[in-house]
């Protein structure tokens, strides 16, 4: 197969994104059509790259906090003194994922307020999620014939950790990861029904004013957004996955 | 002798401890937007039944701290549960001063954090005892009803969130109508289209890739962009197409969010029908077609039964995921329990919002039991099919 076309269409992509977000009104004839006649068919409200750069910055804290919790409490479970916690926090993981994210949005309002704090909660809660799982099963499903030989060679609890069992897992951690950003990307716009700034902006004042070029726009930018980042992390879980030796898919 | 403590019952007793001693139980307010007034435990109930609460709340930590038998602890959770429910609606009724109808009482954090301390208890005790899949089904159809029978009672009408709810009983239902037929109708749209679709993409292998990239770009693109994004096309089919809006095709509303549903769910319903598919053992058609059996015999009578559990899981997921992205059907006048959450967002009444919210968490968590039951249900018949 031609393995160049879907990089040559990502940079088309990539070009395409940046060219719109640094100067939207080049593409104003290409919106127009859109909408009626004296309504702007590109957002004016405020810049579309900050208001992205805001987007990705929302995602990209939430995610850090869910990493950090979830990786670290799948760990903790996975030890002989958590392990009577498993069974548990697996049902809990099932459990949480039935939470609407509006409604956890809309109840952290009354405790944290407007703006960004409740999004960046109900964000954070929502990447637990998928990143926990996976870094479950990635510690869980590790070849045990590895393991011996790690406790055999006479590596300690923390060394086997940090050594062998992290880094093999780390594929399957990161896939996890990805889930969890393409996830974060498209429900941090529901962030700005509680009026945080983020691309949800440019789709509800499109909803608002009906104006399709709006909600075109901040959905497609979301979108394209989501492609870039999910091929740039299968990208990394591959290049990884090849350095422990699985197969690319694994 | 020696007493042994249970782990995670210290975590819970000391929950337990921090939400009935050092946080409020009850919030009063003098209308439905002003800040309120904290109150505890003592403060929030009638002297002597806020002892027995007290005392109630203890003697279940106790139990709990302990390793105690499994049953018992669910009993404990279970009676824990009741207990705070019907104190909670006994503080509304002590709070609110005689024929005051705009004074509001609603739960507080202690309250919150007792509930989810019982619950964390239940869920716990329930894995442990692996009940069967119909068990489960029974003790969620026991709560339900539980709940059903506090609110029939009468003894949470003291609560803002029923205050909210009597205002517009008419509505609600409603809406509830709306958010179920939203949620379940696109559910039946995409389970009879992605089905054919998965077979055929199991079939024709060529299709496969393109028809899932396709879906898996669909999920890329935010739910309020896409439900937005429907308005221009079915709008024009509703002017253009003869016949199109006198069937409720409109550019707001209803259609656009249904349309919306039914994209999203596709990929779940096709993607674990193309799985299940292929995770069907070659000796199984194998000698389905041994013994003369048609391909439309085997579809029907070996494939599809072995990659029931897996098509149930997908099924499954567009449920729970529709339950919850129904209420952004409110943003495009689509109605459904989104509609209260909005309005209590933009009046900043939180009664309004849990109007919405509860409901939809509820719903969401008793489709995914129940489904998880089935998926259970089915799944030994792959066991015993397999031995067999």
């Amino acid at each position: 197969m031609r393995a160049w076309i879907p990089n040559i269409l990502r940079a088309a992509l990539l070009a395409f994104l940046i060219a719109f977000l640094v100067s939207p009104d080049l593409f104003d004839p290409l919106l127009k059509p859109l909408v009626q006649d004296n309504a702007p068919a590109i957002y004016n409200q405020g810049s579309l790259l900050t208001l992205t750069l805001l987007h990705l910055r929302t995602v990209a804290i939430a995610t850090t906090g869910a990493v950090l919790v979830a990786v670290t409490l799948a760990i903790l479970v996975t030890r002989s003194f958590g392990a009577e916690f498993l069974p548990l926090s697996r049902s809990l993981v099932n459990v949480g994922q039935t939470f609407p994210p509006v409604a956890v949005l809309a109840l952290a309002v009354p405790i944290l307020g407007f703006g960004e704090k409740p999004t960046l909660v109900a964000l954070f809660l929502y990447g637990l999620l998928p990143i926990f799982e996976n870094t479950l099963t990635g510690l869980t499903t590790l070849p045990p014939a590895v393991m011996e030989a790690a406790r055999g060679s006479g590596m300690t609890d923390r060394q086997r950790l940090f050594k062998v069992e992290l880094p093999l897992a780390m594929p399957v951690i990161l896939a996890g990861i990805r889930l969890s950003v393409v996830i974060s990307l498209a429900t941090a716009t529901i962030g700005s029904t509680v009026a945080a700034k983020t691309l949800g902006e440019v789709i509800i004042a499109g909803l608002q004013s009906n104006n399709i070029a709006f909600v075109l726009q901040g959905g497609l930018i979301v979108g394209a957004l989501a492609v870039l980042i999910y091929d740039g992390f299968s990208a990394i879980e591959r290049v990884l996955a090849r350095r422990a030796g699985l197969s690319a898919r694994g | 002798m020696s007493i042994r403590f249970d782990k995670l019952g210290v975590v819970i007793g000391v929950l337990i401890a921090y939400g009935a001693l050092a946080a409020p139980f009850a919030t009063f307010r003098a209308n439905r937007i002003v800040p309120g007034d904290a109150k505890g435990i003592l403060d929030a109930l009638p002297t002597g039944a806020g002892m027995l609460l007290l005392g109630l709340l203890a003697g279940a930590a106790l139990i709990v701290l302990l390793r105690t038998p499994t049953r018992l602890r669910l009993l404990v959770a279970a009676a824990g549960l009741a207990a705070i429910a019907v104190f909670i609606g006994m503080a509304a009724t002590h709070l609110t001063p005689p024929a005051n109808a705009y004074a509001r009482v609603s739960p507080a954090s202690g309250f919150w954090i007792l509930l989810f301390s019982f619950a964390l208890l239940a869920a716990d005790s329930i894995t442990r005892l692996r009940p069967l899949p119909l068990v489960r089904v029974l003790l969620l159809a026991i709560t339900l009803g539980g709940a059903a029978v506090v609110l029939m009672s009468g003894l949470w009408d003291g609560l803002s969130i029923l205050k909210e709810y009597s205002g517009r009983a008419d509505v609600f239902w409603l809406e509830a109508g709306r958010h179920v037929t939203l949620a379940l109708g696109s559910l039946v749209a995409s389970v009879l289209v992605g089905l054919p679709l998965g077979i055929l993409c199991h079939r024709v292998a060529p299709l496969r890739a393109g028809v899932l990239n396709t879906l898996n770009l669909i999920q890329t693109i935010p739910s309020i962009a896409l439900f937005g994004i429907l308005i221009a096309p079915l709008g024009w089919i509703a002017v253009h197409v003869p016949g199109a809006a006198a069937i409720g095709i409109r550019g707001i509303g209803a259609a656009p969010a249904f349309v919306a549903l039914f994209l999203y769910s596709l990929l779940p319903v096709v993607a674990n029908t193309v799985v299940g598919l292929a995770g069907v053992p070659r000796e199984a058609n194998e000698a389905a077609r041994g013994i003369g059996m048609t391909d439309r015999q085997r579809l029907f009578g070996v494939e599809f039964p072995l990659a029931m559990p897996v098509i149930l899981t997908g099924i499954r997921i567009v449920l729970v995921q529709n339950i919850g992205l129904a209420t952004i059907a409110a943003l495009i006048g689509g109605g459904g329990f989104g509609v209260f959450v909005f309005q209590g967002i933009g009046q900043t009444a939180m009664d309004l919002v849990l109007l919405g919210a509860v409901p939809t968490v509820v719903l969401a968590f008793a489709a995914a039991i129940v489904l998880d039951a089935l998926i259970e249900i089915n799944a030994p018949q792959r066991e015993r099919s397999r031995a067999a």
